[in-house]
Formats: C-alpha cells, structure tokens, sequence
C-alpha cells in the first residue's frame, strides 16, 4: 500500500467516524426532544429499554384506546400485590374515611392545589372496565370509576415543558420493597383512560387496592397504577428525584415504562 | 479444490447450485445463526427467570390465585426477585432476535436461501420418503456425508416450521401480552382468546423451540460435531468426516 493511498484512507476514516458520531449525537438529541429516550437509558438493559420506548412512541397512536369489557366479565377474584401502608396515619385516615386526606398538585403549574376526596368526587367522574396484568403473569378486569388526570392536570394549568406527572404516595416507608413512587410521561397522563381512581367495582376503591385514590394506566403494566396517591408533582425532569430514573422500579431491577 | 464427498454424489451435485468452493453456509447464515444461538439462550434464561414469578398457566383474559389454572408447574413463585432482571434481559435479547431474524428473513428471500436451501423438493414431500427419513432417524442411522451438502426433508421442514411458524408466534404471542400494542391492535389478542391465553400460547411454542434446539444439538452431535460447528463458523465443509 503506498503511503498517499493509506493518508487518504485515514483521512477518510476520520471524516466517516466523526460524521457517525455527530450523526449518533443528533439522532440522540432529538430523540431527548421527542420524548424517545426513558429515564432508565442507561446500562446494557437500557439499550432495550430504550428501543423499546421509542418505537411504541413513534409506531403506535399516542390516543389508542385500552380495550374495555363487559360488565359479566369482570373478575370475581382481584388480586393485589403488597398489604396497605402500615403508619399510624394511615390507618387513622383510613378509620375516618380519609376525611382529612387531600392530594396535592404541584410542580410545573400555574395554580398549584390541593383536593379533598369530597372535591375530587364532586369532579366530572369516568367509569371504565378495563384489564390489568401484573409484570408476574396474573391478572383480571375490574370497574374503575375515578377521575380523569387531565381534568386535574387542566385545573392546576400545565407548563407547556413538563415532560413528566410524578406521583408520590403516601405511608411509604411500609411498602415490600422500600419507597415507592412513579412517573407517567405525557401521552400517557393526558391519555383519557388514565384516572386517578376512587371507586372499584361499584364501590369505595378497598384498602388493598390503594385507597383513598390510585392512579390507572390500563395502558400499561399494573405496577405503573400507584397506589395510595398524596401528592402530584409535574416536572420537566426525571433527575433529582431518587437516583433520576423516573420511578422506584427501576431501583428495584424493573424498568420505568410498563407499556412493554 | 473438489470436495470429496461429490464422489459419491453424483445426483446431488446439479441441485448444490456450487463450485468445488461454494461455502456450505454463507456469511449472512453464519453470522445470524450465532447471534440467535446467544440472544435464545438470553431469552430462554430470562423466560424462565420471569416464569418463576408466577408458574403457573390460565385461559382466557385474566387469571391469577384463586381462579382456576390450566397448568400449574412444580416450581416455587419467587415474587419480586428474578423477573426484574429477567424482564430486562428479555425484552434486550428479544430485540436482538427480531432485529437479526428479519435481517436474515430478508436476505433469505433476496439471495433465494429459502427457496434453494429450505424448500422441500416436490418428490420428497411424498409419505413414503418422508416416512424413510423419519424411520431413519428414528434409527438413529449416522448421517451420511452426503449430509453435509443439503439439508433432508425432514431437516427442511423443521427449520421452516420453527422460522415461519414458531418464531413468528412468540413474537405474537409476545406482543399480545403487552398493554400498550394491544390498545392500538386488539385483534392480536382477541384471536387468541385473551391475554392469559397469550402467554400460555407463548410459554408452550417456548417449550418447542427449547425441543428443536435440543434435538439440533443431538443432531449435530451425531453428524460429527467438530466438523458442524467448523462448517457454521468458518462457511466451509471439510471433506473428512469425524465420528464422535
């Protein structure tokens, strides 16, 4: 090989590598900017964390519909995973009907508020019988009557930059695996089939199943419908909140989304 | 070089379409079978790390404790461990399976590797000569060296039972099981009579292709193992046969 040939195949190299590289750094901004990137991208895992993410966001309709049941098909036996929270102020909120409960709505919003229970049934209600699975392979159909997140979002008026609803609840430290915690991107939050539930199956939502007032994402796995809700924070950031990686799944070895 | 084995196959030479050098499997196949071998290997550890969380099988939409199984395995239900990693390898492994599987799907429909190398022909399709191979297996007869230059009908239909049907059906059933895919496709998982029946469907077609690698192995073990695997790592077939 003569020596011009090898320069020129060099300098070629060169160009072809940076231009991937810079190609690669682009492709990876604007995927940040279109919400294609997981809070959970790092590691090996989160290579297929990420392709996993980014193509149901890009393939699939950001308003497709979880499919709902009849009423003769719902579950006569509902599972849950975990016992309510143990604290001394649970379970007195409990005994009194969560009379002194409020959730809180706060963050990036123009109004931020809290709601009593009374208030949050006094909103426009959504019934839906929809199908939850757990990441372990159980699963079954409920009624769930709550209210939409969005007309909670509306209320306390989004900033057009959030990027994530984190939802905290309360009783943390009794949970099975430590603190537990959420977040929803966008899409999912202003999905209308996400409520922030009160009622199940035609009754008070059970102690079990996250009373006062979950969150439901039929559109996704059941970790992702937080129970035991207390306070909403809506941000444009998944850091600084536990170790940045959008919820306490993924501390645990789960991932953050649950569309799979 | 001329291979030895034409010697003794006169008839078959026209049908291996080939120069004495023609590689008895191409770099496309090469390469695609070893990062199958590892990405299944991935998705079988880790199929078997999230089964653990709840071994156990329905029918229908939904099912859990207290609803009545189809099948309940003899292992314990390890709640909160294994399936979180297992989930990760998983879902990481599978994207390395569809990705190269499509990208050999593809390229063997382009270079006709299906057409040439996989399709049965027309005359080996009949009872008799299928009956022949099967009893020939059944006898556990060595391979002969013809075998090292194309597959046996049986051979053929095995592979395009497991790269047509099988694998295409645990990306189905996969897929029916996600909440996400089925909001915007419902019919993926209505066909199959609901989401439980999904991943029972999943956890038997899964039960298969650990059958097919079995036997695969026990197969390239009895043709002379050395040689096989030398042939799917380096393309070319060497003429001396080895007797395990």
């Amino acid at each position: 090989m003569n020596k011009s040939l090898s320069r020129r195949k060099l300098i070629t190299t060169g160009l072809v590598s940076s231009a991937g590289v810079s190609g690669l750094a682009v492709a990876a901004r604007l995927a940040d900017r279109y919400g294609l990137i997981p809070p959970d991208h790092g590691g090996i895992y989160g290579v297929g964390q990420t392709l996993t993410y980014a193509s149901q966001r890009i393939l699939l309709p950001h308003q497709s519909m979880a499919r709902e049941f009849k009423r003769s098909e719902i579950s006569k036996v509902c599972p849950v995973n975990g016992a309510p929270p143990e604290s001394e102020t649970y379970h007195r909120l409990l005994a009194g009907g969560f009379a002194d409960w409020r959730l809180t709505i706060d963050g990036l919003v123009a109004r931020p508020s809290s709601f009593s229970l009374a208030e949050l049934k006094g909103f426009p209600s959504s019934s839906q019988i929809t199908h939850q699975a757990c990441e372990e392979g159980w699963s079954f159909i409920a009624e769930w009557t709550g209210v939409p997140l969005s007309y909670v979002l509306n209320l306390a008026g989004v900033s057009p930059r959030a990027k994530y609803v984190f939802f905290f609840p309360f009783g943390e430290p009794s949970f099975p695996m430590g603190k537990k915690w959420g977040s929803l991107d966008m899409p999912d939050a202003w999905h209308p089939q996400t409520l922030l539930a009160y009622g199940m199956n035609g009754q008070e939502l059970p102690a079990p199943h996250g009373a006062p007032v979950r969150v439901r994402v039929p559109r996704q796995l059941g970790f992702k419908s937080l129970k035991y809700l207390s306070r909403i924070t809506v941000t444009d950031t998944a850091q600084n909140i536990g170790k940045g990686w959008g919820s306490s799944s993924p501390e645990h070895g789960f991932s953050w989304y649950g569309g799979i | 070089m001329p291979r030895a084995e034409s010697a003794y196959l006169p008839g078959l030479t026209t049908r291996i379409s080939g120069t004495p050098d023609s590689l008895r499997h191409s770099a496309v196949v090469r390469i695609t079978h070893w990062i199958h071998a590892l990405s299944f290997i991935g998705l079988l550890v880790s199929g078997f790390a999230i089964l653990l969380a709840h071994p156990r099988f329905y029918w229908g939409e939904a099912g859990g404790l207290g609803t009545p199984s189809i099948l309940d395995l003899p292992l314990p239900f390890m709640k909160g461990g294994p399936s979180g990693w297992g989930r990760n390898l998983h879902f990481l492994s599978a994207w390395v399976c569809v990705l190269t599987g499509s990208f050999y799907a593809l390229s063997g429909i382009l270079t006709r590797h299906f057409r040439a190398n996989l399709m049965p022909a027309k005359a080996d399709l009949s009872w008799r000569s299928l009956l022949r191979v099967v009893s020939n297996h059944l006898h556990l007869e060595r391979p002969g060296p013809e075998t090292a230059l194309a597959y046996n009908p049986l051979q053929r239909l095995t592979y395009l039972v497991v790269v047509f049907v099988l694998l295409p059906l645990m990306i189905w059933t996969g897929f029916a099981m996600s909440p996400a895919i089925v909001s915007a496709f419902p019919a993926l998982v209505t066909i199959l009579g609901g989401q439980e029946s999904a991943r029972t469907i999943h956890f038997f077609a899964a039960d298969l292709l650990v059958l097919f690698l079995l036997v695969h192995i026990a197969m390239v073990y009895l043709a002379g193992f050395r040689n096989r695997v030398q042939a799917m790592i380096t393309g070319g077939s060497s003429a001396r046969e080895e007797h395990p």
